[in-house]
């Protein structure tokens, strides 16, 4: 969790991932925010988010972010 | 000769009444229900007297802000299109440089528009709506229903307008405008970043857009069949062209919602869905295509044309594209929004390598590119110069600024024989040995990042009207795709220098990176030492 945080406040740093709980319906990221993201989520934690990975309710809060990658990785 | 884009409109209007001209996710407009809307809204604007004044809107992406667009234009007026999500410090800003007529939001924005302005607030829902009940008031008994401020309302039945309009469209009052119009008048304004801290500007002629319409529909062969799927929003000039190609042709546009860019499975349906034949989007929207792979699910399958612009595009985004999209052209697009969206194409015609560079290519018909090198000579055949624009699709220059509009708009340096404009981009280029052209570089502190061109001293600007920060200076890491902030400071500014610049700029313009340090470097006449800054800085991300 503490990586993923890193890795946000890095993307944006205004954005107080703590509290922020609608990061795609509240319109706060936008789809550059995304791609970088998703990029480096891929090699940080070696996991492949997929297309169908792309969904609101998987990126909407830190902790849901979070949930995806855990679970990723447990698919691997 | 056309002289005015309402006449695309009217002709359209006329061969295809009941077609559809502009979809968005909820509504959709034909042409004879744009043109009816636009004729009424127009009547009511031009009834309260603006003439060829600026009138802004707080935009969406949604086909009424384009019925409003074309209001504005029956009245005689011409439209700024402004981004709602802006900081409202920004949107202040803008407005102090337009001083428009009036300003027209949503009803749903009722609240920003307030904060805004006052006087001169318009909703845009009234505007439309049949009967009459904006300005020409309606029944006395209909006062509260329409809730219209006391002292209008008292103004009102003064004038003796306080009756029930009969005719909803003003026919002879728009006749009356558009026998005094020139295609010469303002069309509308987009305003861009400004190098000086102040967002310049840019006012666009009739002349310039009917020029950039007709030049794409030849070059490309444009009809009445095609359909447009619109990405940039209203605000940029990529969707001029969308917009003007759509009713200069009799053809379609659908609005992608921005949603379907930020979550863009919903994108790979969406083309075969609306059969869109024609995409002019900017290069980083084709870039979000390809990082999230939506194109594997489902190939675009009536795509024939793919054009973009605003950045150069990456190799392994083209070749993603070409590899599922086989049957359609691809065509790169260059030129600022001071020349009306693009002076020159490229249709790309052979193989490029990863590490080759996609030329710009040629001048548009009716336009013509000159280098000039520093001596203001004609640069050789691969010489490096400064690419210069002539022709009708010159800006009128940045509203209100005559200071900026003569740096960059002048007579034409190889001669004084008689008034020959050109427009001085700040973008380096050169012909490659093919005759082609090649974007280089920029002259000047100007960036792309995300789409948008920035002035890496407005920003600097910005940081320096915080306090405790003694100096700054803004780079950008076109690697990484990060604005990098060096400042100088006692101690770790960087919360409050997030949180000032959070409340003056669009987020895009925000440093990604900061750095503080003690002493920024500097050269011998007390100026700051970018180079020397630069090498420190790849020196130590080596």
């Amino acid at each position: 969790m503490e990586k993923l945080m890193e890795i946000l406040k890095n993307l944006r740093p205004e954005v107080d991932f703590n509290t922020e709980k609608s990061l795609i319906d509240g319109g706060v990221l936008d789809s550059f925010d995304l791609v970088s993201l998703i990029g480096e989520l891929n090699e940080e934690f070696e996991i492949e988010i997929s297309f169908d990975d792309m969904e609101p309710e998987n990126f909407n809060s830190a902790e849901q972010i979070y949930q995806m990658i855990v679970r990723l990785q447990s698919e691997e | 000769m056309v002289c005015n884009v309402l006449e695309y409109l009217e002709r359209a209007e006329k061969l295809y009444p009941d077609k559809l001209v502009f979809g968005d996710e909820s509504g959709q407009l034909t042409y004879r229900q744009l043109g009816r809307a636009a004729r009424r809204m127009g009547s009511r604007l031009a009834e309260q007297g603006a003439y060829r004044e600026p009138v802004t809107v707080l935009i969406d992406k949604d086909v009424n802000t384009l019925a409003a667009f074309m209001g504005i234009v029956y009245s005689g007026c011409f439209y700024v299109p402004v981004d709602k999500t802006l900081p409202i410090e920004r949107i202040r800003t803008i407005l102090s440089v337009v001083n428009p007529a009036y300003l027209i939001v949503k009803k749903e924005d009722e609240q920003l528009g307030r904060e805004l302005e006052k006087e001169k607030l318009l909703f845009l829902e009234e505007m439309f709506q049949e009967p009459v009940n904006w300005l020409g008031y309606p029944k006395p008994e209909q006062k509260e229903a329409v809730k219209v401020p006391e002292r209008q309302w008292e103004e009102a039945k003064e004038s003796g307008n306080c009756c029930y309009k009969e005719k909803e469209e003003n026919l002879p009052l728009l006749t009356k405008i558009r026998e005094r119009h020139l295609d010469t008048n303002p069309l509308y304004m987009i305003f861009t970043s400004g190098s000086t801290g102040v967002p310049k500007g840019v006012l666009i002629s009739h002349r310039s857009v009917i020029d950039m319409a007709e030049q794409f529909t030849n070059v490309f062969q444009f009809s009445s069949e095609e359909v447009f799927a619109n990405q940039a929003p209203f605000d940029f000039d990529v969707s001029v062209k969308d917009i003007y190609l759509t009713i200069r042709n009799g053809a379609s546009m659908y609005i992608v919602p921005k949603s379907m860019f930020v979550m863009p499975k919903k994108l790979a349906g969406f083309f075969n869905e609306k059969k869109i034949t024609t995409i002019i989007w900017a290069a980083s929207a084709l870039g979000v295509a390809a990082s999230f792979r939506i194109l594997e699910k489902e190939a675009p399958r009536y795509l024939k044309k793919i054009m973009f612009s605003g950045e150069v595009l990456p190799m392994k985004v083209l070749h993603y594209w070409q590899k599922h999209v086989r049957d359609s052209i691809y065509v790169n697009l260059y030129g600022p929004t001071e020349i009306t969206c693009n002076c020159t194409y490229y249709i790309v015609d052979r193989e490029f390598s990863q590490d080759q560079v996609l030329p710009i290519g040629k001048a548009f018909p009716n336009t013509e590119i000159l280098l000039f090198n520093e001596e203001n000579r004609l640069a050789e055949p691969g010489e490096q110069g400064e690419i210069c624009v002539r022709g009708s699709s010159l800006a009128l220059g940045y509203y209100k600024n005559k200071e900026e509009t003569e740096k960059a708009f002048c007579q034409n340096p190889l001669h004084e024989d008689y008034l020959d404009m050109i427009y001085r981009t700040g973008d380096m280029g050169y012909i490659n040995d093919r005759g082609e052209l090649v974007f280089a570089a920029r002259k000047d502190h100007q960036i792309k990042h995300m789409g948008h061109r920035i002035e890496l001293l407005e920003v600097e600007a910005s940081v320096n009207a915080v306090e405790e920060v003694e100096k700054c200076c803004c780079m950008y890491d076109d690697i990484l795709g990060k604005i990098l902030l060096f400042y100088q400071a006692e101690k770790e500014m960087e919360k409050e220098i997030i949180s000032q610049l959070h409340n003056k700029l669009p987020k895009y313009m925000c440093p990604n990176v900061f750095y503080r340090l003690d002493k920024i470097p500097e050269n011998n006449h007390g100026k700051i030492d970018r180079q020397r800054l630069k090498q420190k800085y790849m020196e130590n991300n080596k």
